[in-house]
Parts: structure tokens; C-alpha cells; sequence
């Protein structure tokens, strides 16, 4: 079995993904104007705003399903910005949706399975025959599937139920799972903890950690539960009205004004991390 | 009551049969397979062999309409395709029905390809009816075209095994039957893999099937290509079947038949395309009988019997998708997990 899905963390701080002055318009209407920053390898980084402020915008724009109107997505130094989306897949770009994208028809098995989708070789009549590679394949998959991922998630308890019948927090790590069976380099979630529970999302919190130690995978992820992102992130961007209107460390990010105004109009953000931490 | 079924390799979890009873059920299913053409009498190894066909063109549908979610009504002129393919080969070329009925495949697969092309963009009604006028060109072909002998269609020879000619049911069995069974097997197969379960996501959420790096098109187009493939080959045994192959051999209705047979008998399931079929083939014949036996009462019953058929076919379809939305696959699942938990729950 090969060993690819650990690889360790690395020390030198690169850019794995760069969004460089990209802009996105639907029509008349400015999604993203001039968005720049760029994603550490190693590194956690969270993208935050207000509601509309373009961040599902963005990741779809870095997923594929966009095509930005100007400027550049690098990944690793190579522009991908025209590629579909399968292509960005096999890069190591992988995602999780805001509103669960999982295969509701499908077992909890088959779902993670899909996520080595791009990775297996396996043509259609090795799959009719379902003889050497694609019996060898589905082998080696069925164990890494099982030894690495469910094992790692803690769901082993539910690895043949059909997902539509999981609950929520239960589904929300499935598609986590799913998305570490592709064997990413970088790792975008898209509001892993909404509509979680404490419990469920301090859970969550320790698997995103955990994939980014053990895993050396490299998150960029959009939350609006800020305990949260302030307590997990290396690097915050917050944007406003498809606007970057401030980005650093999350203790810099807290104190920034702007990025207070944006979100209450005025006074303390820190304030208000308070009072929901007590909530 | 089902015991004792914990498995010690992730190879038994993944097997297709995982237990011995199933071997034990599967084993009979072939003796009886094997042992029917010597007790059953002509009519029904007709029946037999026409069940099989339909149960390969209906698994063939399922793998596009029922797993990849791309809704076609195009089947039966894909048949006439692989029927056509036939005839011609072997009244003008005369190589062997094996070879025949491979290149009948593949010429249907190819020709599904072609039509396929419009599922990138529409879906479902949208789609339908884009095979349907797939279907509409085929029959114009059919009617038109020298090679296929216009509307009076094509005569062929039997089909000839080491010499003997498979020219009666009872020989023509043991043809129709393995092939069938190679092809339903295939598709169980195929659902193991990731090619299957690439054609499931796109019917699940294509958009995050993308996002998974599964090319959206060119797995439409294999669903489309594989799906047509088996009713080639299913079109080519009913040419070897009926020896005449004439445009109306392949009427819209058929398409219809296919979709209505996977329906009842589960979408995206490889018995439902089984089941279906069968019960869809054989649901005709038992009204036949039903109506002979009320001939003595109602003297012109079999007149009757068309507008009948019609409409019991209709009801079905209704019944099956308001009651039993998931078909006769999900009937038989329910019987298979009441067994597995009595006496304990019932």
C-alpha cells in the first residue's frame, strides 16, 4: 500500500495557492473585485465576511465552477484559472459545500470511495470482468478507505448506511471524509461547522487540526463561527462587498476597524467573540 | 434467521454473493436454468428466451436511465440497430454469430455516442425527448436505407454453432442464455468499481461528482456507449431470434416497454432490471390466458385483449411509481430482510 496521504508538514512557508487580483461578475453585478491573497502550504487559513461579501463566490471560483472575469488562481506557481474542475481535482485541490453535496443514494463506503475517483485507473472493461487491476485496485482501496479515513473520522459504525439517513453532523464528516480520500494538497471547506452543536463543532475542530498535523494537508476553509476561526487559523482574509478588507493574524484580524465596521457597524468584534463564546 | 455472517477480509465484504446461502440459491438458479429446456415445452423456452432478451436490453437502460440518472427512450431503436447489424453481416459477410453479435455492440455504442452528445447539456424531460428523435432518425434510416432493405426489412439464416443451426427456441437457448447471464453479471460487476460509482454520482449530484475530478461528459458518454452496447447485443439475439428484421420491429412503444420494466422492477438496481423485465414480459402472456379463460363467458374476449393489455400496463406503471416507487427489487429486499430477522422480529 502506498503511503500518500500522510505527508509531513512543511517547514518552509510557500504559497500552495495564490489568488492574485481576481475579479468575478455575474452580469452587472460585481461578485469579487480585485481579490488577492495567497494560502501557506502547512497552513490554516480561514476566509470570513458578512453575508454576501463573495467568500462561497470565491470558492467556487477556485473549484472551477466560475471562470473569473480577470486576474489568476496559482496553484503551485501554475496558473489554473481556465481548467474545469476534474482537472483541478487531480492537482489535489479538494472540497467540502456549504449545504452537504454528498451522494444521497449512496453508502457511506461508496461515497469515500468516489473520492479516489481521479486516483484509480480502472477502465470500464477491466470493470465488467471485475478482474486484476480493478480487483486489485478496489482491494487496496477498500483498506486504505477503511485503516486511514474511517478509522481516522470514527465512523466506522455507519460505514453501510446510505447516507441520506445519517444525521447532519454525521453527514458534514462523511463529505469530510470523501474529500481526504482524493489525497489532497489543499483542503477547502465550506462552513464545516454550521449549524453544529458545541460538541459537534469542537469534534470538527480537532479533525481540521488533526488533517492539517497529521495529515500535512493545507486548509482554506469559510466560517462564520469565529470562536472557531480565531481559535484553529494561521492566517484570516476578510472580505466585504467582494473586497479584501483585511488580512493577518486572527489577533490582528480582530482588532482591525475595518473589519470591525463590517460587521457591526461599529464597536468590538472581540466583544462580540466574547459574548457568543458565553452564549 | 441470518447468522453467523461476519467477515474476516475486506475481499469477502466486497463479494458480489457473500454468503453461502446465496451461493447455495445461485447454484439451484443455474441447475434450473440448465435443466429447463428438457422439461419445459416449446412455448415456454420461447418465453424464455424472449425473457432473457428483454432482461439484457432492460439492464442495458438501467446502467444509463436507472444508475446515471440520463432518462432515454431511444432504447428499442438501439436494438434495431444491433438487430439491423446482425442481419446484415450475416446475410452479406457470414462470420460467425459470436463475432456478430460483438460487432453489433459496437456499432450500437458507437451510434449511442453520437446521440449521447445532447446529455451534456439536457436533462431529464429535455433529454427524453432528444432520443426520441434519435429514435425517429434511426427509423427513418431503417425505412429508407438500401443496406437494410427499406420497409419489407431483412431475412437472415440461423445462427450455426459447430455446424448445427440454432434455428428452433430450444437451441437458440443455449445461446440467449449465458449471454444474458455474461451481461447481467457485467453489470453487477461494473457497480463495484469506480466506473460505476462514477455514473452514480452523476446521477446523485453531478456537481460535486466535478469536484471529484469525474470528467462529466466523457462518463456520460460511456454510461451512453455501455448502455447501448447491451441493447446491440440484446438487438443482435433478436434478430437471431425472429430471423425477419423489419423497421417496425423496433416501435417507439418498445422504448417505453424498457423504461416501464426497470420501473417496476427498481431503478438502478441490477435485479430490478431482472425482475422487471421478466414480470413485463410475462405480464402479456398472462393475460392471454386469463382471457382464455374467459372465453366461454364473454365470447369475444380476445378481441378485447389489446385495449387490455394497454391499460393493465398502464396501471402498473401508475401503481408501481405511487406504491412502490423503488420496484420489485426493494419487494424482494423487504421479503430477503424479513427472513434474515425472524422468528426474533416480525
Amino acid at each position: 500500500m502506498s503511503d500518500g496521504l500522510t505527508r509531513s508538514p512543511r517547514e518552509t512557508a510557500a504559497p500552495i495557492l495564490k489568488v492574485d487580483a481576481l475579479s468575478l461578475s455575474f452580469g452587472g453585478l460585481r461578485a469579487l473585485s480585485g481579490v488577492s491573497f495567497e494560502v501557506q502550504d502547512g497552513s490554516i487559513t480561514a476566509l470570513i465576511g458578512p453575508n454576501g461579501a463573495g467568500k462561497t463566490s470565491m470558492f467556487n471560483a477556485i473549484s472551477g465552477f466560475y471562470r473569473p472575469s480577470a486576474g489568476r488562481i496559482l496553484f503551485d506557481g501554475e496558473d489554473i484559472s481556465r481548467e474545469r474542475p476534474p482537472a483541478r481535482a487531480k492537482r489535489g485541490l479538494a472540497r467540502t459545500f456549504q449545504n452537504i453535496a454528498l451522494f444521497r443514494g449512496m453508502t457511506v463506503l461508496d461515497n469515500i470511495k468516489l473520492g479516489r475517483h481521479a486516483h484509480l485507473k480502472t477502465n470500464i472493461f477491466d470493470a465488467l470482468f471485475y478482474r486484476g487491476r480493478a480487483h486489485r485496485e478496489e482491494m487496496e482501496l477498500r483498506q486504505e478507505v477503511e485503516e486511514r479515513i474511517i478509522d481516522f473520522l470514527e465512523i466506522q459504525h455507519i460505514r453501510h448506511a446510505p447516507v441520506g439517513a445519517l444525521p447532519y453532523g454525521l453527514q458534514k464528516r462523511v463529505e469530510l471524509a470523501r474529500a481526504l480520500a482524493m489525497r489532497p494538497r489543499i483542503l477547502m471547506l465550506d462552513e464545516p461547522v454550521a449549524g453544529m452543536n458545541r460538541e459537534e463543532t469542537e469534534d470538527m475542530a480537532r479533525f481540521i487540526l488533526d488533517v492539517k498535523e497529521e495529515w500535512g494537508i493545507t486548509i482554506l476553509m469559510v466560517e462564520h463561527d469565529m470562536g472557531m476561526v480565531m481559535d484553529i487559523s494561521d492566517h484570516v482574509v476578510v472580505l466585504n462587498f467582494g473586497q479584501v478588507i483585511a488580512q493577518g493574524r486572527p489577533s490582528d484580524v480582530q482588532s482591525d476597524p475595518a473589519v470591525i465596521s463590517a460587521y457591526l457597524g461599529s464597536g468590538d468584534l472581540a466583544e462580540r467573540i466574547r459574548k457568543t463564546e458565553a452564549a | 434467521m441470518r447468522i453467523g455472517t461476519f467477515k474476516l477480509s475486506y475481499a469477502a465484504d466486497e463479494a458480489l454473493f457473500d454468503t453461502r446461502v446465496q451461493w447455495v440459491w445461485l447454484a439451484l438458479l443455474a441447475a434450473s436454468l440448465v435443466l429447463f429446456p428438457f422439461v419445459a415445452g416449446p412455448y415456454w423456452i420461447y418465453m424464455a428466451c424472449l425473457v432473457a432478451i428483454n432482461v439484457a436490453s432492460a439492464t442495458g437502460l438501467n446502467i444509463l436511465t436507472g444508475y446515471t440518472g440520463l432518462v432515454s427512450l431511444g432504447q428499442a431503436a438501439f436494438m434495431g440497430v444491433g438487430a439491423y447489424t446482425v442481419a446484415v453481416l450475416e446475410t452479406r459477410v457470414g462470420t460467425p454469430f459470436f463475432i456478430n453479435l460483438l460487432v453489433a455492440g459496437g456499432m450500437t455504442a458507437a451510434v449511442g455516442v453520437v446521440f449521447g452528445i445532447p446529455s451534456l447539456r439536457v436533462k431529464g424531460l429535455y433529454l427524453a425527448i432528444a432520443t426520441i428523435a434519435a429514435s425517429m432518425i434511426l427509423h427513418f434510416l431503417f425505412a429508407h436505407w438500401d443496406l437494410t432493405g427499406g420497409t419489407r426489412g431483412l431475412s437472415m439464416p440461423p445462427a450455426s454453432l459447430f455446424g448445427i443451426a440454432l434455428d428452433q427456441p430450444h437451441k437458440l437457448y443455449w445461446l440467449v442464455i449465458p449471454v444474458t447471464a455474461l451481461m447481467v453479471l457485467g453489470a453487477a460487476n461494473l457497480f463495484r468499481t469506480r466506473v460505476g460509482r462514477a455514473f452514480i454520482a452523476i446521477r446523485d449530484r453531478d456537481i460535486s461528482a466535478e469536484v471529484l475530478g469525474i470528467p462529466l461528459l466523457q462518463t456520460k458518454l460511456m454510461s451512453f456507449a455501455l448502455s447501448s452496447f447491451y441493447a446491440g447485443v440484446a438487438g443482435g439475439m433478436w434478430a437471431y431470434f425472429f430471423r425477419v428484421v423489419t423497421p417496425e420491429s423496433f416501435p417507439l412503444i418498445n422504448s417505453i416497454f424498457y423504461l416501464a420494466a426497470i420501473i417496476v422492477g427498481g431503478m438502478g438496481t441490477i435485479l430490478g432490471g431482472i425482475l422487471g423485465a421478466t414480470f413485463m414480459t410475462l405480464v402479456p402472456e398472462v393475460l392471454k390466458l386469463v382471457v382464455g379463460w374467459l372465453t366461454p363467458w364473454i365470447p369475444d374476449a380476445l378481441s378485447l385483449l389489446a385495449p387490455i393489455r394497454t391499460i393493465v400496463f398502464g396501471a402498473l406503471i401508475v401503481g408501481f411509481l405511487i406504491f412502490e416507487p423503488q420496484g420489485l427489487a426493494e419487494i424482494w429486499q423487504r421479503i430477503r430482510r424479513f427472513f434474515h430477522l425472524w422468528p426474533f422480529k416480525t
